[in-house]
């Protein structure tokens, strides 16, 4: 039976020829990754369902990446890092990236690539929603709850519905002033934040193939927006070379049969997209940038699992090089790799992180940060009513601290381009194109 | 599972996405101790702007301010409940408040799976949108047996959705309790 590149990842896992759209299976878990927010109540579910002296179903293929609450004096959240450090130590868990060490990385869904933990055709669990962001890996990844992970952790499995693939065709290659947060917020505001509940996304087409694999990310790493279960791109040379460059691990690629049923396919022409803007308090409450010129704003955050990605750093200073913020302009790195990109990377000679000390952003240190708003003194958090635009992922009343707060989210490029000139604005008056 | 549940109505509209349902700041808690478990219920649905909160009026907080309790059972809520993000803190928060069923005319993915997994509460869907068709305070009862809500003040009955595959995953407490029973702990 022809089947799509998720279905077949999850036959495979289940140990079947073949599985149908809707149909419930038991799959194996190649990774499973939790963090300090979910981790804690994780390990508690596991201790109380399979004994305090239980042992985790295999150490190698659990990854601990602690990154939401970090520079923080909330005590509470030390403690719960406190909680994952005496599992890592009970459980001898090597891949633990923890604070305050030469290992620490930063958020988790950039550390997994960086440190080779996303391969083509695997599974990947994480208990954190934005983990369909390693779908541009070519592998089946999605978020769980405490529950789930705790089953995961004990028995190495877990039970799925499986779900139909919605493809996303992107024709041409993506303009120089478009990003793929454009492209994903543009179909976001298609087919709204249910669109895709229960389903696959796939991204498909030479436009998605022209972008480079950090941008690939922000197309799956989005996906959960829409509702969906995973996002997906099949891997081609970029990927491949991505990943071997990071694990000795052998796995294996899967791509859609010929024949493979689809739920739906939408094409869209690149040159006919323009930067975009989720405006609040939805991610699919679309307009374009040009159009909310009016819209003054106190505040740009540059940084998450989403926007604060290398790529989405040496997009925006090409817009800042040279010209000040006119609002405050938080620059938080992913993970501390990128950070240290902002040091080596150059703009016309000018290190990135110069480029930006210049324009008089702030920049913090790598961490999710005021991304999901989190303890009061969180570097960037929304107190206040304040307008911010954001190259994060979610704006939903709260999303990044005060619920009186407004968060437009939109690239790197808008965002740079919106704190020059202190309003929402389309960074084709920086970049040139046609407005 | 008991047969029904009765109670206090809240209504929600659509889109209830898990920082209004748990504030990410309250993410500290750890839900797998109880006194901690207990605090994220008086966090319960904290973020829902005011004009939102308890419709048709709004402006009823879930958790009363002066006792940090709820007097709710049963929610009735529109589409896509539970959006954003996996946080299990989600259906946890609302259990501990005392929430037991909640009715909404679809789910968010991950905030289905965590709440028929982790046993916290009864995700019912319901064939037509209810959420204009009953108020904020009513008396309730759910019928988990033929699938319906009663609602006691006005005598009228609403058809929901049965609740299919996850009904023995409910029916036996939990995924861990149903994984048991079907022996997959132990292949």
């Amino acid at each position: 039976m022809a089947m799509t590149m998720t279905e077949k990842i999850l036959a495979r896992h289940a140990g079947k020829t073949d599985v149908s759209p809707g149909e419930n299976i038991w799959a194996n878990v190649d990774v499973l990754m939790t963090h300090d927010v979910c981790g804690p109540g994780t390990i508690g579910v596991f201790k109380e369902n399979f004994g305090s002296q239980a042992k985790v179903w295999d150490r190698n293929k659990v990854v601990v990446i602690p990154d939401h609450y970090i520079f923080t004096a909330d005590k509470m959240a030390h403690r719960n890092v406190d909680v994952l450090r005496e599992f890592v130590r009970e459980q001898d868990i090597p891949h633990f990236y923890d604070v305050g060490t030469d290992k620490y990385k930063g958020v988790c869904h950039i550390a997994l690539p960086e440190e080779g933990h996303t391969r083509p055709g695997e599974v990947l669990l994480g208990t954190d929603s934005h983990t369909c962001t390693a779908g541009a890996f070519g592998e089946f990844a999605t978020g769980i709850g405490n529950t789930d992970a705790g089953f995961v952790l004990g028995t190495g499995k877990l039970w799925f519905k499986v779900p139909e693939t919605m493809r996303f065709v992107f024709e041409g290659e993506v303009p120089p002033y478009l990003m793929a947060k454009d492209l994903i917020l543009r179909i976001i505001g298609d087919i709204g934040v249910d669109g895709a509940t229960y389903r696959a996304m796939e991204f498909a087409g030479d436009g998605v193939y022209s972008l480079g694999i950090e941008e690939r990310m922000t197309l799956c790493n989005m996906v959960i927006e829409a509702g969906g279960k995973n996002g997906v791109i099949a891997p081609d040379q970029i990927t491949l070379e991505y990943v071997k460059k990071r694990t000795m691990i052998p796995f294996e690629v899967l791509k859609n049969d010929p024949g493979a049923r689809f739920h739906s396919t939408r094409t869209y022409r690149c040159f006919e997209l323009e930067p975009g803007v989720a405006r609040p308090h939805s991610p699919d409450n679309y307009a374009p940038a040009r159009e909310l010129g009016e819209v003054m704003l106190d505040r740009a955050y540059i940084g998450s699992c989403t926007g604060g990605k290398t790529t989405d750093f040496k997009a925006a200073a090409r817009v800042l090089n040279g010209n000040k913020v006119k609002v405050d302009t938080f620059i938080v790195p992913a993970t501390t790799q990128v950070a240290a990109s902002l040091k080596t990377e150059t703009l016309e000679g000018k290190a990135l992180e110069a480029i930006f000390q210049e324009s008089g952003c702030h920049v913090g240190p790598p961490s999710c940060a005021a991304c999901l708003g989190g303890p009061a003194d969180t570097l960037g958090r929304l107190n206040k009513s304040e307008v911010c635009i954001s190259t994060t992922n979610r704006n939903f009343p709260g999303r990044m601290g005060s619920k009186t707060a407004q968060v437009y989210l939109a690239s790197p490029y808008t965002v740079a381009a919106s704190a020059l000139r202190g309003r929402i604005t389309d960074p084709r008056e920086f970049l040139g194109g046609r407005a | 599972m008991k047969k029904l549940v009765r109670g206090r109505i809240y209504v929600l509209g659509d889109d209830i996405d898990t920082d209004q349902i748990i504030p990410a700041q309250h993410l500290v808690l750890n839900p797998a101790i109880p006194e901690e478990k207990k605090k994220l219920g008086t966090f319960a649905l904290s973020s829902v702007p005011a004009e939102k909160a308890g419709l048709p009026r709004g402006h009823v907080p879930f958790i009363d301010p002066r006792t940090g309790s709820s007097i709710y059972s049963i929610i009735v809520a529109g589409k896509n409940f539970g959006c954003g993000s996996s946080r299990e803190h989600a259906p946890i928060a609302l259990a501990a408040a005392g929430i037991e069923v909640v009715v909404a005319d679809f789910y968010a993915r991950i905030f289905f799976r965590n709440s028929v997994n982790g046993g916290w509460l009864v995700p019912y869907e319901t064939p037509e949108p209810l959420v204009d068709r009953i108020e904020t305070g009513q008396e309730g009862e759910v019928d988990l047996h033929e699938n319906r809500l009663k609602i006691l003040t006005t005598g009228k009955f609403f058809a929901l959705r049965p609740l299919g595959d996850i009904l023995p995953i409910l029916e036996a407490g939990n995924v861990f309790a149903y994984a048991k029973r079907y022996a997959e702990l132990t292949k």
